[in-house]
């Protein structure tokens, strides 16, 4: 009995992904998406935006119209089309619906934020300026467009969702801390599925380009846009902003297994905290902590990751100081791999850490490290053992993906995801 | 402008904001406020602002009650154009 009731807990502690809905520059679904990494497809293309100019963008291309109605379209944001979309793919791959399967209110939307507001203030401000200014112009959707709980509550109305939601702002971190709030709102019981991840909608508005720009962070001069994101390169020189989102389905274990549910693995391990010393530049030593508090949650030793998820951006600093944090952890871990997925589908900026931990699930099935792209020239710097360049490797087993995010103020969110064993 | 263009570009603006009636066919006496959230109903008053420059002081807006409403306290304002 006691046995009984241990494993019971045990599995009401256990939170496991059960769907995927995301969209990327290069795929509007896990399948396409994870078909396009392997294959070195690149979703990185020419963009030329307002005030700014010609630049490089990552651009999704789903349809709004699967999980919306025109007007909800036409009234909302674009960062809330991405979660409605990404939602409603993620409650399908489920096999799930809110009200047949779950109550509504006992679901709950947990999405991580860079930043919200931009887009549309700037839009606005350009309307007016249409208009000599007249202020009478500006739209009455600004106020709810802009709330900070926007897009998360644009799931909500578009679902019927009538449990907790809210939104993250954690910068660059935030697709990974948005699916932390969703494990930590299933263990504290608050819900009984936590629809958890990020969005971005930054190439939207010129603002985040130019002060990239004025950093000396963004992207520029590649032979092309497919190689305009080059995390690792010797000739990396920045960011490539991009929009997108990836929403997972969580339940705890007992929930999933009650329905017969597949998984695709299980959340053992996160940390997050805060470097406390610079507004933009990251800290190895923080960030080599926060990695190894994540692991000593989850139970596991260095030795025993499958694969480390980089966050590198492309930046030359940055990128320099992740593998000097990943050095400090994994530097004896003959069989942990490490790879990048922003080569492909640029910064996801919100959605970057749910995004990428997506694009590396499918192989706990297939044993296949994606490889970093556009890497001609290996910045010394950012040697690492195991590093995946070039194609695809096929490993002998497969366990444990640890994945990065880091942001601006120095917030830095680790998640661990372990291959499902009942 | 003449009344059935007037009620055209009626038609037209509450089309674009709501996509589920058809408001061509709707009837010159029924209420609209069963088809207009509050928001649709900004959008409107911000669309006759946008497209002809017509300011509609809150005071008005019970004169777009109906569509014949909106045609009566349209119609002096778009008569010249």
């Amino acid at each position: 009995m006691i046995f009984k009731i241990l494993m019971g807990k045990e599995e009401h502690q256990r939170i496991v992904i059960t769907g995927v809905g995301l969209t990327a520059p290069n795929g509007n679904n896990l399948q396409e998406f994870r078909a396009n990494v392997l294959a070195g497809v690149s979703g990185v293309r020419d963009y030329d935006i307002r005030y700014f100019g010609p630049t490089y963008a990552g651009l999704c291309d789903f349809d709004a119209l699967k999980h919306q109605k025109r007007k909800e379209v036409r009234t909302g944001t674009r960062a809330g089309s991405i979660a409605c979309y990404c939602a409603g793919e993620a409650l399908a791959d489920a096999g799930l619906a809110v009200g047949r399967d779950v109550s509504p209110d006992r679901v709950g939307v947990f999405l991580g934020l860079t930043e919200h507001g931009n887009v549309e203030t700037e839009e606005q401000i350009y309307e007016i300026s249409q208009h000599e200014y007249k202020v009478s112009y500006w739209s009455h959707y600004h106020n709810p467009r802009t709330v900070a709980n926007s897009p998360a509550g644009a799931v909500t109305v578009n679902l019927g969702v009538t449990g907790p939601h809210y939104c993250i702002g954690a910068a660059c971190a935030a697709g990974n801390l948005g699916c932390v709030n969703g494990v930590q709102q299933l263990l504290l019981d608050e819900v009984d599925l936590a629809l958890a991840g990020g969005v971005s909608e930054s190439p939207r508005t010129f603002g985040i380009f130019a002060a990239f720009k004025a950093e000396n962070s963004l992207a520029h001069d590649a032979a092309s846009a497919a190689t305009a994101s080059r995390p690792f390169d010797a000739a990396r020189n920045g960011i490539v902003i991009s929009e997108g989102g990836a929403i997972f389905v969580l339940e705890r274990l007992d929930h999933a297994r009650s329905r017969g549910a597949k998984i695709y693995g299980e959340i053992v391990g996160y940390h997050y905290n805060s470097d406390a010393t610079d507004m933009a530049l990251p800290n190895a030593e923080r960030q080599s902590q926060c990695m190894r508090r994540a692991l000593a949650r989850a139970g596991l030793k260095p030795q025993e990751v499958s694969l480390v998820n980089t966050h590198a951006t492309g930046t030359v600093l940055g990128d320099a100081i992740e593998c000097e944090a990943i050095r400090e952890v994994f530097q004896d871990c003959p069989d942990t791999f490490i790879n990048n997925t922003k080569g492909f589908i640029g910064h996801c900026m919100g959605a970057a850490g749910a995004l990428e931990l997506a694009a590396n699930l499918p192989s706990f099935d297939d044993r296949l490290v994606h490889h970093c792209l556009n890497v001609q020239s290996l910045d010394e710097r950012c040697q690492l053992p195991n590093l995946v360049l070039d194609s695809p490797k096929k490993v002998d087993n497969f366990e444990v993906i640890l994945n990065n995010s880091f942001g601006m103020y120095g917030i830095n969110c680790v998640l661990i995801v372990k291959k499902y064993h009942a | 402008m003449t009344r059935d263009e007037i009620h055209q570009a009626v038609v037209d603006i509450l089309s674009d904001i709501v996509d589920d009636v058809d408001w061509a066919s709707f009837g010159l006496e029924d209420n609209l406020k069963g088809k207009l959230e509050s928001m649709d109903f900004l959008d409107v008053i911000m669309e006759l602002r946008k497209l002809y420059g017509i300011e509609v002081p809150e005071a008005d807006y019970g004169h777009f009650a109906t569509m014949k409403g909106c045609i009566d306290y349209l119609e002096p304002h778009l008569a010249s154009k």
